[in-house]
């Protein structure tokens, strides 16, 4: 099967279908952010939702969870019932639609029991038997082969069987649900990979196919192609607030999926080829906090460092030691400075040429309530005095010129950063500290959350700070991100760094590998690791 | 003229519009507000007198107000500043009437101590990692306990004429020295917060405590300064205090903390929308009093003046949400 034209995208109408949105017409103000959308589901079937940020498959399915009011027109047929719009969103939840969200709605303080009960509004008069509780959810753990304790307070799960717990609360809702009597239901799942392994998103995608053979369906939103092939029946593409496509899984392939995604050829960012650095200009030793234990490194001037590993093997503690943003020890010496880990405050850090782009853009790198001028200049405030106070005509022209440089949209310097997209937010953010010219930028997965085009502009604006000498050192599980930024990479295992890669090893599929720990040196092997650790 | 110098002309949409109205409509309704009591009351409120003793009356609520807007503005409550007020109200009685020192030695002395209370609640706060709510409301109480102490629960009245003349007897345009002081702390605090680095760096603490450290702030320096300042503020708001009677009563003050944060939060829907500031602080208490001025006038009774309060300041806070279409709010 091939892509479809525009003007007639899905495979149309069908017997199987329980979900069937059609005409979907949604405006914000005058800007039209979804135009005719038509997506069908069927029972016992995966079906992922693909598209860049902004192609408006959030607002869809917002759309379906009753949030927002598509334009008259749009019809939502449900079962075989055509629905009055706007959808009303506990009447959803009751007919089986139920959701889960990126951030997964689960209170971190309380038990696993408390945060399933939430959701759970169904009446019992003689109030609340724990005990009995307590054995309805383990028991509907062990249907999914997950041995999570009821009693476990959340903030102690692993982010992957946190995921389940907000997983396994929507299916229990599901069963609830009217159309769960009858075996059927919706599920669906917005983004619900990006802070899990690969180890864990393959258990995770274990427990959507069992919850697919229960007879329900399962519609995922995703930006990772590759999960797409591993787990769906058949892919939705979204673009420009179009269907683009919507294609059997098995008949596709990857680049297809791409083309689709992208629309245009977007050339993935190739770095231009340049002589190997060899001025050394910052020596890590002996880094030791968090999960990782004795990190070592030289990194040259205008050398990209890539450190990455399974989730919680260590490497993502990297960038925090070095800026003093988490406790830890060791050595750090950058130019002619010598810095302590132990107790290094991000200040000393900061002075020293250190600069630290933290992967939650919106709790640590900048805040949403403020303007792109005031996130953008926070750093080089010193730089935009005159006289005895800031120029706020040179904050706004410093700005501008980081807006341009980066292709920040929307080009408003007075727009709050949280009203920015993720690429675009992190490309003011990466502005801000490239504007200060680090001797070391350390970065945690920069393009978690960030479309493609955003992140081809990212890496274009990390390779051109190499150029100029700076030495940048990227902590991310994105293999495919690493192979195409770095000149090295470090591989971590159960808190250590085991290997080294480099020069036509610096490849996906190889550093996918030796993440998983194959090709290890013998002695540094998992099994090994274990016996003598 | 503040609108100005942040925003230089660019095109006008519709929203900038919208923005505008929002800046300036506490602005209008203090206008509005001045019309109908000047047509009800013409006799008795359109005169200099009445707007004079409005202006020098409140220059202890504004000092307050900008007392607490400090710490607001990094994230932290300061529920002890009307007790600090009224502490260093008191020692200045005691020192200076009873123990018979110099005026000004008084001053300073009241001044240092509420620096000093600043530094304790800091301490609490930083050291034990306690919410400042929690501490600044002990702390507060503790200082009323001390106060009533000191003061056999006492008004203490002949305090020295000084203080007295430079703060309400000797005026400037017919308005006592007092509110010059309010309203020149006001623009002071105006300019700190938009045009210094430290400005910058208190509002980053308050939005983002994370956010500020990993971008090499001091977060903890920060607040301790934070609070040092409100209490130092409210010191001087209780040096004020005594000196608009000359004496000093250890009960009525500690009233002025809700007005002070009604005033606090009803600036930051004014001016500069969605961000505690001095002057629309400024504004708002003088928008306050004129409400309750003009009531009082049309024969209310003195409980106008909580009503007024508390209405203004759920009205005012609501009619803004509805204007930002009911966004949840981030102060700071």
């Amino acid at each position: 099967m091939t892509v479809k034209p525009l003007a007639s995208p899905g495979t149309g109408p069908h017997d199987a279908d329980i979900l069937r949105m059609s005409q979907i017409r949604m405006k914000f103000g005058s800007v039209e952010v979804l135009r005719d959308v038509n997506l069908t589901l069927r029972r016992k079937e995966i079906v992922g939702l693909l598209g860049a940020n902004g192609s408006g498959k959030s607002t869809l399915i917002k759309v379906l969870a009753g949030f927002n009011s598509p334009q008259p027109g749009s019809v939502v047929r449900l079962w075989g019932e055509d629905l009055p719009l706007p959808l009303n969103a506990a009447r959803i939840r009751q007919m089986g639609v139920a959701f889960v969200h990126q951030h997964l709605a689960l209170i971190p303080s309380l038990s696993v029991v408390d945060n399933m009960l939430i959701s759970d509004t169904s009446r019992r008069p003689y109030g609340i038997k724990w005990r009995a509780e307590r054995r309805k959810i383990a028991a509907l753990m062990a249907e999914f082969d997950l041995d999570i304790d009821p009693d476990a307070m959340v903030e102690t799960l692993s982010p992957v069987e946190r995921a389940f717990v907000a997983i396994v609360r929507a299916f229990a809702e599901l069963r609830r649900s009217d159309a769960g009597r009858a075996g059927e239901g919706i599920l669906v799942l917005d983004e619900p990979t990006p802070f899990l392994s690969v180890a864990d998103v393959e258990k995770l995608f274990t427990v959507l196919r069992n919850i697919r053979s229960t007879g329900a369906s399962v519609i995922i939103v995703t930006h990772d192609i590759d999960e797409v092939l591993a787990l769906t029946d058949r892919v939705a593409v979204m673009r420009d607030g179009r269907l683009a496509a919507m294609m059997k899984t098995k008949d596709t392939s990857r680049q297809q999926i791409l083309d689709t995604i992208v629309g245009r050829a977007i050339a993935a960012y190739v770095r231009a080829p340049r002589p190997a650095p060899t001025k050394r200009n910052v020596t890590i030793e002996a880094l030791t906090g968090g999960r990782c234990k004795g990190f070592d490194a030289d990194l040259k001037a205008g050398e990209i460092l890539g450190v990455t590993g399974l989730i919680g093997s260590g490497f993502a503690d990297v960038p925090y030691l070095l800026f003093g943003a988490m406790q830890g020890s060791g050595h750090i010496k950058i130019g002619d400075t010598y810095l302590d880990a132990e107790n290094l405050p991000p200040a000393t850090a900061h002075a020293a040429g250190i600069a630290l782009l933290p992967g939650d853009r919106m709790g640590q790198g900048g805040v949403g309530s403020l303007s792109v001028t005031e996130n953008a200049t926070f750093l080089a405030l010193p730089r935009m005095r005159r006289g005895p106070g800031l120029s706020h005509g040179m904050m706004r022209r410093a700005t501008a010129g980081l807006i341009a440089d980066h292709d920040v949209r929307p080009a408003n310097p007075d727009a709050d950063l949280g009203n920015l997209s993720g690429g675009n937010q992190q490309k003011v953010l990466l502005g801000k500290w490239l504007a200060e010219a680090p001797k070391l930028l350390c970065l945690d997965e920069p393009t978690q959350g960030v479309d493609y085009g955003a992140r081809q502009q990212i890496f274009a604006a990390l390779d051109h700070a190499a150029a100029q000498g700076m030495s940048i050192l990227v902590a991310s599980t994105d293999h495919e991100q690493l192979a195409q930024l770095c000149d090295r990479v470090v591989v971590f295992w159960r808190g250590r760094p085991v290997m080294t890669l480099a020069g036509k090893d610096v490849e996906k599929d190889r550093i996918a590998r030796v993440c998983l720990g194959s090709g290890l040196p013998d002695t540094e092997t998992p099994h090994q690791t274990e016996v003598f650790a | 003229m503040t609108a100005q110098t942040t925003h230089p002309p660019m095109a006008r949409t519709p929203r900038a519009w919208k923005k505008d109205i929002e800046r300036f409509a506490l602005l209008g309704a203090w206008a509005v507000l001045i019309a109908i009591f000047a047509v009800a009351v013409p006799d008795t409120f359109l005169t200099w007198r009445t707007f004079s003793s409005m202006f020098g009356s409140q220059a202890v609520l504004v000092v307050l107000a900008l007392a607490v807007l400090v710490p607001l503005t990094a994230g932290d409550f300061d529920l002890s500043a009307a007790n600090v007020l009224v502490f260093s109200a008191m020692l200045i009685a005691v020192t200076n009437v009873q123990l018979g020192l110099p005026i000004g030695l008084s001053i300073v002395l009241a001044i240092g101590i509420g620096a000093l209370i600043g530094a304790v609640n800091a301490f609490f706060i930083l050291f034990f990692r306690i919410h400042s709510l929690i501490i600044t409301l002990g702390v507060g109480t503790f200082l009323q306990g001390l106060t009533l102490w000191m003061s056999q629960s006492r008004t203490i009245s002949g305090i020295s004429m000084d203080l007295v003349e430079v703060v309400v007897i000797q005026r400037l345009f017919g308005i006592p020295l007092a509110f010059y002081y309010g309203l020149a702390l006001a623009l002071i605090m105006w300019w700190v917060l938009e045009y210094t680095i430290a400005g910058r760096k208190l509002l980053f603490v308050g939005r983002g405590r994370e956010v500020a450290r990993l971008n090499g702030v001091k977060v903890d320096r920060v607040r301790v300064m934070s609070l040092v300042t409100s209490s130092t503020l409210a010191a001087i708001a209780g040096v004020l205090y005594a000196g608009m009677t000359g004496s000093a009563d250890p009960n009525s003050g500690s009233g002025l903390l809700l007005p002070a944060f009604a005033a606090a939060f009803l600036g930051a829907t004014t001016l500069y929308p969605g961000r505690f500031n001095p002057l629309g602080t400024l504004l708002s208490v003088y928008f306050l009093i004129t409400g309750i001025t003009g009531l009082t006038m049309l024969g209310a009774d003195a409980f106008v003046q909580s009503l007024f309060y508390g209405g203004a300041l759920v009205v005012a806070v609501s009619l803004s949400q509805l204007v930002r279409g009911r966004q949840p709010q981030s102060f700071g």
